[in-house]
């Protein structure tokens, strides 16, 4: 068995959570990485759509910006971006959808955008780019964010994208909402009833007591706690060489 | 509009100090060249649209061109921060820089009831988010025929709509291709349209997908071979994915990218002056 670190892991989980035939739209940073991953591993057939525009991209390596050329060079069909968000994302096309977080609440709500006041932030976030539409319409929403007190947090100081809203029971839009929320120590998942982030996953090597001391709030435990399964030899394989940007036959 | 003009020339026609300004280009045929003329002249309070600001306006924005910003998504693509952007908002060096975000939904839509000349476009999105808060650009209607409620955004019309493009033929049509973003609606969204093109060509090839913008909608074409870089024009050039990792460095501070600006022949000049075009400035 390889070295690995709980980054890979993350990519890893996030990876196996994609099938055939799922259609994933793919944003920039590990969420680019996992849908690649799940690409040259178990599941080839997942289709990834990139919110540039391109439809069925299959890029030889990994693209470093969503609107590379080996994106458009490689896709079945390349929209402008208004048609992109109205027609396929908006309309309900999209399987899943990967995002990542600055600040993530219990409730699965997402801060982009600033940390501190809106109008005279402590830092100025990226924002909310395609995320907004996609947390609502995609089928299921799958958060990759590595989980610290910082970025788990009680409040999240801007809503960008929202999870199961304030006290978990204000979402009202067409997908299932951030159905997993994939990190480096584990996985959590919404309680069926409350749709509070509760910790169902953990990764080898990693302690319930150091997944709680890694959120900003106290921190519901499911009952049984599954193992995740380490990432194998092939898993890392391809995952050094979409980091290499290798370029393989796609 | 028929033969193509020198980019200056364009740049000193159609873009005023106080003008709302879109350079558009999602990652791909962003017009790096002409954003860098408007440097050179000097352009100042300027209301910069476009989806992702990318390097093209976190220099704008550094170099104090800009007073305000419309965008959607404020980051170096696969890299980091935007460091200009968020010196100009969080230290307001060169100065104040006042932002409205939408989503990309949000911007594409705004752009596309711009063209139409409509007021306003509806989209089902923002919804349980703190986007909503602003007012001013994004709101809610009730649908008249089924009463579900939708988000609203007030249409965006540029004073001038500046994209770069592979192709003109010798009448001034434009041809675009491979990722071609938000450009058609962003161009007939504006007052006032500037392409620059690498190259001039008899006669289109025909090609799958591509965009084509006949002469009477653009104000002004200018031949500017690699006027994308280190953005790239699909066809002609990569995308300098090196240069945007390492403007992460020259950005993150003040002095260096004063330096790199001036060593481009970009720096603001001192004395209140438009600088003079230089005729070998490569950045």
């Amino acid at each position: 068995m390889s070295e690995w670190t709980s980054a890979d892991m993350m990519n890893v989980a996030a990876a196996r959570e994609l099938h055939d035939g799922d259609v994933c739209l793919v944003g920039v940073g590990p969420p680019n990485l996992a849908a690649n991953l799940a690409r040259r591993t178990h599941a080839p057939g997942c289709r990834l759509v990139y919110e540039s525009g391109a439809i069925d991209a299959r890029p030889k390596k990994l693209p470093l910006s969503i609107g590379d050329d080996d994106l458009a060079a490689t896709a079945t069909a390349v929209v402008s971006v208004p048609e992109m968000f109205n027609f396929w994302v908006g309309a309900g096309r999209i399987d899943v959808g990967f995002l990542g977080a600055a600040q993530i609440d219990r409730y699965g709500n997402i801060n982009t955008t600033v940390i501190g006041d809106h109008d005279n932030p402590k830092v100025r976030l990226p924002g909310a780019g395609g995320a907004p539409e996609i947390a609502a319409a995609a089928g299921r929403v799958i958060v990759i964010v590595k989980q610290s007190p910082r970025t788990f947090v009680e409040r999240v100081d801007f809503v960008s994208s929202v999870g199961y809203g304030p006290t978990g029971r204000e979402r009202m839009a067409r997908g299932a909402g951030p159905t997993l929320v994939i990190t480096d120590h584990g996985v959590l998942e919404p309680d069926p009833e409350t749709n509070e982030l509760t910790l169902t996953r953990l990764h080898q090597g990693v302690t319930v007591q150091q997944a709680v001391k890694a959120t900003g709030w106290p921190l519901k435990v499911a009952d049984d706690i599954e193992d995740v399964p380490p990432p194998s030899d092939e898993e890392l394989t391809a995952l050094q060489k979409l980091r290499n940007r290798e370029a393989v036959d796609a | 509009m028929t033969s193509p003009v020198p980019l200056a020339d364009a740049i000193a026609a159609h873009v005023h100090d106080g003008d709302t300004v879109a350079l558009e280009g999602f990652t791909h045929l962003i017009p790096f060249a002409a954003a860098h003329e408007i440097a050179r002249q000097g352009r100042r309070h300027l209301t910069l649209v476009r989806m992702t600001p990318d390097l093209v306006y976190d220099q704008l924005i550094g170099l104090g061109c800009a007073d305000e910003l419309v965008f959607s998504y404020g980051g170096n693509p696969g890299v980091g921060s935007l460091h200009r952007l968020r010196d100009a908002v969080e230290n307001h060096w060169p100065h104040r820089l006042t932002v409205h975000e939408h989503s990309h939904a949000g911007l594409a839509n705004a752009y596309s009831a711009g063209a139409a000349r409509l007021p306003f476009a509806v989209l089902r999105g923002y919804h349980g988010t703190d986007l909503e808060e602003q007012r001013d650009i994004i709101s809610r209607v009730t649908c008249p025929f089924t009463g579900e409620e939708l988000a609203a955004v007030k249409a965006v019309n540029p004073d001038v709509t500046i994209i770069h493009a592979q192709l003109a033929d010798r009448d001034g049509n434009v041809m675009l291709w491979g990722i071609t973003g938000v450009q058609r609606e962003a161009v007939l969204a504006a007052e006032r349209a500037i392409v620059t093109v690498e190259e001039v060509v008899d006669e289109f090839p025909e090609r799958t997908g591509a965009v084509i913008l006949p002469n009477w909608v653009l104000a002004a074409v200018s031949v500017v071979p690699n006027g994308a870089w280190p953005s790239y024009a699909a066809g002609y050039s990569v995308r300098d994915n090196d240069f945007y990792q390492q403007w992460d460095a020259i950005s993150r501070d003040r002095e260096r990218f004063l330096a790199w600006a001036e060593e481009n022949g970009l720096a603001p000049d001192s004395v209140g002056g438009p600088v003079e075009p230089k005729e070998s400035t490569h950045v």
